[in-house]
């Protein structure tokens, strides 16, 4: 059980540790940044299940099976576009920059 | 046994949150980005798959539907999608997290059982958000997808917005007070007033500042989740939540810095596409015009070329052309980089990304800071698809209204080069200066037949 202070503290500390991680990020990351930090929330879908797991009655269910879905796009689409973007980052390795 | 399942789920969740952090860390880097969202993505699948041992839960059949259902299409759209469609797809997965968001919370209060003030409050405001940022970030992906062609803007639409938020927020203070459990209606209305209020917001903002909006609700959408999170006790929630929100806040203050517009400004003003009635008169002068060949012995024998590409290299396709243009300057010993500004793309990193697709190596990408001095001593500039981010209008004109954005100095070269279709004005609408100096020849035509005809005209040499 997460009660009162407890929780407080928790979301202090997460939301500096969150500024902090990102706070010296080179604008060449932004976009990739931005894709990877989206599917991160994508953790609501163990939320959504938890929903879904309790709901009773036809509409909760609807919305909760509405939010399993939308929540699973979230971080499945969130993982896929994120990894295409950075898997084509490389380096030029030792050529061009020799040269210079 | 009960108290053993809990303890593994929790356990799981501690390691997800984690390796979250651990990711995103690793992903501020381009050296280590692409194990970032390796990390993450492993989090993400334990966190995913150990919560089914959750005790006391049903549905599992249609919980595994819904995951297959969601996550099959996702990944589908997600390995399809063009490299130039990148922001709206962003923007479409980032809105779903906000309809999850928004959905969780419905189910508690429908369910009545959401219990205490807080409980309430927190997520009464998460699913607001959530639903905020789902209907707000499918308008801003049908604008950037190009479905929603205009702007709808009348005078007093602030008034509007604000007369829904006011709305939205009576209803949710009611069901704070009396509980959830009889008030079904009002239920029903907190969410369509919220939905009312995203749509109401994202439609007047222009396309142009559509990144920054992105931004925004990506952090909304952390902070829903981190709210549903304290209602379902849920940790790993309330700090992958909050995390995100903290750090797309930031994001959002950085990009909206690039782009030279206050966040207040983005949401309220109501300009980004409006082609800006210029009020200053047109530079004076002509623009000169160069051909292919002429450009190619310039390049050839330059000793340093920095190419600036913006937007429009993108839509022509151009960048695996302008690459091999560079690798033939690079194999004659030419020094090739490449300065990026950050709005070059559709949202700052764009370009990079774009840049990456083509093979550029991310060490000869310069942004603004690091390359501004160096134009002084490159030869040739070589523009291609980029208009407003050199305009060095923003540095010496006050009544333009890109007054003050931060630019590159393509002008300071010794050459300058800018391959553009046409003598059109920019994306902004504002006439551009560099086009008129003396150091500047304009190359006319398709940026990757352009290209092309280069590579051809340098190997040629």
């Amino acid at each position: 059980m997460i009660d009162g202070f407890i929780a407080l503290y928790i979301f202090m500390l997460a939301a500096f540790t969150g500024y902090e991680v990102i706070a010296r990020v080179p604008v060449i990351l932004h976009t990739p940044l931005m894709s990877g930090s989206n599917f991160v929330h994508g953790i609501v879908l163990v939320g959504a299940m938890v929903a879904m797991g309790r709901a009773h009655g036809t509409l909760e269910i609807t919305i909760a099976f509405v939010g399993v879905v939308l929540a699973a796009g979230n971080a499945v689409g969130g993982y896929a576009v994120t990894e295409r973007m950075l898997e084509m980052f490389k380096s030029s390795k030792p050529a061009p920059k020799a040269k210079h | 046994m009960p108290i053993e399942a809990v303890t593994i789920v929790q356990a799981s969740y501690f390691v997800a949150a984690g390796l979250f952090i651990f990711g995103l860390k690793r992903m501020s880097s381009p050296v280590t980005a692409r194990g970032g969202i390796v990390w993450a993505g492993v989090g993400m699948v334990v966190a995913t798959l150990i919560t089914f041992l959750t005790p006391g839960m049903e549905n599992y059949g249609l919980m595994t539907v819904a995951i297959a259902i969601g996550g099959i299409i996702a990944w589908v759209t997600g390995r399809r999608v063009a490299m130039t469609d990148m922001p709206q797809m962003i923007a479409l997965y980032n809105g779903m997290g906000g309809g999850a968001a928004g959905a969780i919370a419905a189910v508690e209060l429908f369910s009545g059982e959401a219990h205490g003030a807080a409980q309430l409050t927190l997520g009464v405001l998460g699913g607001v958000i959530g639903a905020v940022s789902f209907s707000g970030s499918l308008i801003a992906f049908g604008k950037l997808q190009g479905l929603i062609k205009r702007s709808i803007r009348f005078p007093g639409f602030n008034y509007l917005n604000l007369v829904i938020l006011a709305a939205t927020l009576v209803v949710g203070a009611i069901l704070v007070v009396h509980g959830s459990g009889g008030l079904q209606g009002h239920v029903t209305l907190l969410f369509v007033l919220a939905l009312v209020l995203g749509i109401a917001m994202t439609l007047p903002i222009g396309g142009a500042d559509m990144p920054v909006v992105i931004s925004l609700y990506n952090a909304l959408t952390g902070l829903a989740v981190a709210f549903e999170g304290f209602v379902l006790d849920n940790a790993a929630m309330i700090i992958a939540g909050t995390v995100v929100g903290s750090a797309g806040t930031l994001l959002t203050q950085l990009m909206a810095k690039a782009m030279n517009r206050s966040l207040a400004n983005v949401l309220f003003s109501g300009f980004g596409e409006s082609a800006v009635a210029g009020t200053s008169d047109g530079p004076g002068g002509t623009m000169k015009s160069i051909d292919a060949a002429d450009v190619a012995v310039m390049l050839g024998f330059s000793e340093k070329v920095i190419v600036v590409p913006g937007y429009g290299m993108a839509v022509a396709q151009a960048q695996h052309k302008v690459w091999e243009l560079c690798q033939a300057l690079i194999a004659r010993g030419v020094a090739v980089k490449f300065a990026i500004h950050p709005v070059a793309g559709r949202m700052p990193g764009h370009m990079n990304v774009l840049l990456a697709e083509a093979g550029v190596p991310y060490d000869l990408i310069y942004d603004e800071g690091e390359i501004n001095a160096e134009f002084e001593t490159a030869d040739v500039a070589l523009v291609i698809g980029a208009n407003d981010v050199v305009n060095p209008s923003a540095r010496t004109d006050k009544s333009s209204p890109i007054y003050g954005m931060p630019i590159l100095n393509a002008d300071k070269a010794k050459n300058v080069i800018v391959i553009k279709r046409g003598q059109g004005a920019g994306f902004s609408g504002i006439e551009n200066a560099l086009f008129y100096l003396d150091n500047t020849r304009m190359l006319y035509g398709d940026g990757q037949a352009k290209a092309a005809e280069l590579v051809q005209a340098i190997k040629a040499l």
